[in-house]
């Protein structure tokens, strides 16, 4: 059974429709990358799974279970999903350690000590050891994201959610960032991504979405999507943000 | 584009289960709400003395009878908070902004301010109002009013202005520096960049404070009546001595709520309307 499954997944502020028919499989272990211009709908959809979105038709099924039900608990769904933003949103007033223990303490239950344990461990693992007591204001762009990886992961959530988490990265801050995200894909672990970084989706990805008006115009491995689109319009977005010698 | 779509049948399915959700969530609240307060007005009655103050503070002819005089007095205090008003505003912001002017020739204003809102805030305001009601007139100034109404308007204005001031200032604080960065980096001079840029901001964001300085103004404006102003307040004291009843005073109460209540009505609406603009699409 798909970790992930969505089927018909539709959704519209108003009168704009900003997804449209969405189907959409993420097996245990897959890194689907969503790609396309901005406005097409990477973001919402990637809300929309955590339910951050209500959404205006179709079904979401997290390991089987509808959680698009109003029945559901949404909470409950997000606890088991993790997300990284493209703007890190750090909690300002709190240290990078009680960023990171802040949920597994107050909504997983886990003791004060064993929290700690882990956000320290994944914080030294990611080269982030001499920042634990800082408050994230104090770091760097990089480091402030590779923080919120960390929040993320402290839950240790079954499914990764990443927003466009280099978007808003200086270009030589965005490899520190994207060097932890593969070792996560090493240690396959499921994660959805929606990102610019076309290099670094034929790397990682197993699947790539091509989104275009809110719509999956195409998807298929990496290679397939990113050296031979069939889709004319997959084929024009690619040419504008891949160098002409790839 | 032609939308074609129509919702599915699960669509409909989960609206209608909202909907039910929904209705479910109404009858909930308004049952716990009528027991609740049903519950609390029926333990008053109960009391010992409820026939009694029934008669001393809600009795209806005493509540008829003392009505227009409060009604006359109560204009008065309206009128003194809608100037008063105006006049806090002002200061509250001229103090806000002199205690933020980094320039050194505007190092005296700095001082004065600061002076200011220390003293002002920690006399209690009933003090102030009888010291300048009374003292001032004594003083025999020339071309002064002696009125007290007018004086104890002005120790109004004096006490919430250091209120409204710290408000004033700490929403300035709030707008992060990289606001005035970028205001800078245009070309705006240090003046222009509060004018245009942090003000501004600063300003929706203290409105709800602001909005509860004023609502304790508007009661406080009762206060004037220890200086023998003959505002509702007083009116209320002149009823109740001659007729050895209370019920003027629950009258003035019930001024003052409706009074209140459509200008907090009024601040939310605003809120609303700036956060829905500016917060559009954004999320």
């Amino acid at each position: 059974m798909s970790l992930l499954e969505v089927e018909g997944l539709r959704k519209a502020y108003g009168e704009k429709v900003v997804l449209d028919d969405v189907d959409l499989r993420v097996d245990r272990r897959d890194v689907v990358c969503l790609i396309g211009s901005s406005g097409s709908g990477k973001s919402t959809l990637l809300r929309c799974l955590n339910l951050l979105e209500p959404i205006d038709d179709g079904v979401i099924r997290l390991d089987g279970q509808e959680i698009s039900d109003p029945l559901v608990d949404p909470r409950e769904v997000r606890k088991r999903i993790g997300m990284v933003f493209q703007a890190y949103n750090l909690f300002p007033h709190l240290s990078v350690l009680d960023n990171c223990t802040l949920a597994p303490r107050r909504v997983h239950g886990v003791p004060r000590r064993d929290a700690e344990a882990r956000a320290r461990d994944l914080l030294a693992q990611f080269g982030l050891g001499e920042h634990v007591d800082k408050h994230p204001d104090r770091l760097s762009g990089g480091q402030q994201q590779r923080v919120a990886l960390v929040r993320a992961l402290c839950t240790g959530p079954e499914l990764l959610l990443l927003d466009e988490i280099t978007a808003a990265l200086d270009p030589e801050l965005v490899g520190e960032v994207l060097t932890i995200v593969r070792g996560l894909a090493e240690a396959d672990t499921t994660m959805v991504i929606a990102t610019h970084e076309m290099s670094f989706a034929r790397d990682v990805a197993t699947t790539v979405c091509f989104l275009h008006e809110g719509r999956i115009l195409e998807q298929g491995p990496p290679a397939r999507i990113l050296t031979d689109p069939q889709e004319e319009r997959t084929r024009r977005f690619l040419s504008r943000v891949l160098p002409p010698s790839a | 584009m032609t939308d074609a779509w129509s919702p599915s049948a699960r669509e409909l399915e989960r609206r209608s289960l909202r909907r039910r959700q929904r209705l479910q969530r109404v009858v909930t609240a308004t049952a716990v709400t009528v027991v609740v307060l049903g519950v609390a007005g029926w333990a008053v009655t109960l009391t010992p003395g409820w026939d009694r103050f029934q008669e001393t503070f809600l009795s209806w002819e005493d509540a008829q009878e003392s009505f227009p005089g409060i009604r006359h007095g109560f204009w008065l205090n309206v009128k003194l908070f809608l100037v008063c008003e105006v006049f806090i505003l002002a200061l509250g912001l001229a103090v806000a902004l002199a205690r933020q002017a980094r320039s050194a020739w505007l190092a005296p204003l700095r001082v004065v301010a600061v002076i200011y809102t220390d003293v002002f805030r920690g006399v209690p305001t009933i003090l102030l109002v009888l010291v300048m009601a009374l003292g001032v007139p004594a003083l025999n100034l020339q071309g002064l009013t002696t009125d007290p109404y007018i004086w104890a308007g002005v120790a109004l204005v004096l006490s919430y202005g250091a209120y409204v001031a710290e408000v004033f200032r700490s929403g300035i604080d709030s707008i992060h520096p990289s606001q005035v960065n970028s205001a800078s980096a245009l070309g705006l001079s240090r003046a222009q960049a509060m004018r245009f840029v942090v003000v501004p901001q600063a300003v929706r964001r203290v409105v709800p404070p602001l909005l509860n300085d004023f609502v304790s103004l508007q009661k406080d404006t009762a206060l004037v009546s220890v200086a023998g102003v003959f505002d509702a307040m007083f009116q209320a004291r002149d009823y109740s001595s001659y007729h050895f009843n209370y019920t003027s005073y629950v009258v003035v109460g019930l001024f003052f709520i409706v009074l209140t209540v459509p200008l907090a009505r009024f601040c939310d609406w605003l809120q609303r309307r700036w956060m829905e603009r500016e917060r559009a699409g954004a999320l």
